[in-house]
């Protein structure tokens, strides 16, 4: 699978990315992370509150950082 | 019960005099402190259930269908309780203005936001009771609404990066939340604010404290008194630079107001404070151009100064 972080840099999103990375390891699942950073990319999303997380293209949340178990739990 | 137990570990378990600067001060910030962060805990929770309903994207849904007045009522007031942080202003910004937003009232809401908060407002009804609290948010709602009507007005849509106009913008889901989901978002959201401005607000109440017991009364009349015609202005700048430390400002600028600062100087500070801060332009001037840049931080600061001015006057 592949997931995708969405953030323009602020503390959280790079918080969000180290939780994700860490859900990864939990879930012992393959999954190709990404780190999204452009507006535009960003904005097909319709996501207004960073960071958020999208699997395979799917918004899973947004505007909150979730902690990795909560992040495994939805992968 | 709250200056019992001051009083108490002050005067009597401490043994410093009533009256001392030392024992003042301290009494101060042990009273301030236990005050602010019971009115913090409880308030912030329960804004923050009101705001789990109140998503951007419900927000931006409603304001959709709004022109300008209602549009920049609505905006002012759904400011309020849609969750907003700087970092965000961008994607937010874009995703207003393409579903149909127009651009005076999505700059109302960009205002109101980070102006009308929880934060601010606990800090004032702890600090400065609640009539001053509520002066507060008529005259934020007012600033936020009367600027966008004038931005509106100006039909700067041109001075708006232009590849804002040309992205594509996706749809997203709004969450249906449980009210379990609620209470949970509530403590995590609580737990975090707290976390973030906890320092601020001792280093407030602390520098606070140190004023109300070592500076002299009325030392600040002469310059930040309501006779100095420049006092205002002054104030509206030096907010600007203070980005984000609300919680660490109002305890200063009420031991200030002790010592004789207007309470419109002071009004007009805080509203620079939370409503102008440079980290903000720099992060809009991804989706303004300069000019309306400028236009946006030009009213809001003048809007500002006015409603200090009025205060001055009348309170």
């Amino acid at each position: 699978m592949k997931l995708e972080v969405l953030g323009t840099g602020c503390a959280k999103c790079k918080t969000l990315l180290e939780n994700v990375k860490k859900a990864v390891e939990i879930s012992g699942k393959e999954a190709e992370i990404v780190k999204v950073e452009d507006i535009p990319s960003i904005m097909k999303y319709g996501v207004m509150s960073t960071p958020a997380l999208v699997k395979d293209g799917t918004v899973l949340f947004s505007g909150k950082l979730a902690t990795p178990e909560e992040i495994a739990g939805l992968l | 019960m709250l200056k019992q137990f001051a009083d108490f570990i002050t005067f009597s378990l401490l043994a410093l005099a009533p009256g001392s600067h030392l024992g003042e001060a301290l009494n101060f910030f042990i009273y301030d402190t236990i005050k602010i962060f019971l009115l913090l805990t409880t308030i912030i929770f329960v804004v923050a259930i009101i705001r789990s309903s109140f998503p951007p994207e419900r927000t931006k849904r409603i304001l959709s269908h709004n022109r300008e007045y209602v549009g920049n009522v609505m905006a002012a007031l759904l400011g309020i309780v849609t969750p907003f942080c700087s970092c965000s202003a961008v994607p937010l910004f874009i995703g207003f203005v393409e579903s149909g937003v127009p651009l005076g009232v999505t700059f109302s809401f960009l205002i109101s936001s980070p102006m009308v908060n929880e934060v601010a407002l606990i800090m004032l009804w702890g600090m400065f009771g609640w009539k001053i609290a509520l002066i507060y948010v008529g005259t934020g709602l007012l600033v936020a609404i009367v600027s966008g009507i004038v931005i509106g007005r100006l039909k700067m849509e041109k001075y708006v990066q232009d590849y804002v106009w040309e992205m594509q913008v996706g749809q997203q889901e709004i969450e249906q939340l449980t009210f379990r989901d609620k209470l949970v978002y509530a403590r995590d959201y609580t737990r975090d604010l707290l976390k973030k401005i906890w320092p601020y607000v001792v280093i407030g109440v602390g520098i606070g404290a140190f004023i109300h017991g070592y500076v002299p009364q009325d030392f600040l009349a002469r310059w930040a008194g309501r006779d100095n015609p420049f006092a205002v202005p002054v104030a509206v700048a030096l907010g600007v630079p203070l980005y984000s430390n609300a919680a660490g400002v109002i305890p200063i600028v009420s031991a200030l107001t002790q010592k004789g600062m207007a309470i419109g100087t002071v009004l007009a500070f805080m509203m620079a404070v939370t409503a102008l801060s440079l980290p903000e332009a720099i992060i809009l001037s991804n989706v303004l151009k300069r000019r309306l840049l400028l236009t946006f931080f030009g009213i809001v600061a003048t809007a500002i100064v006015f409603v200090g001015y009025l205060f001055n006057i009348i309170l």
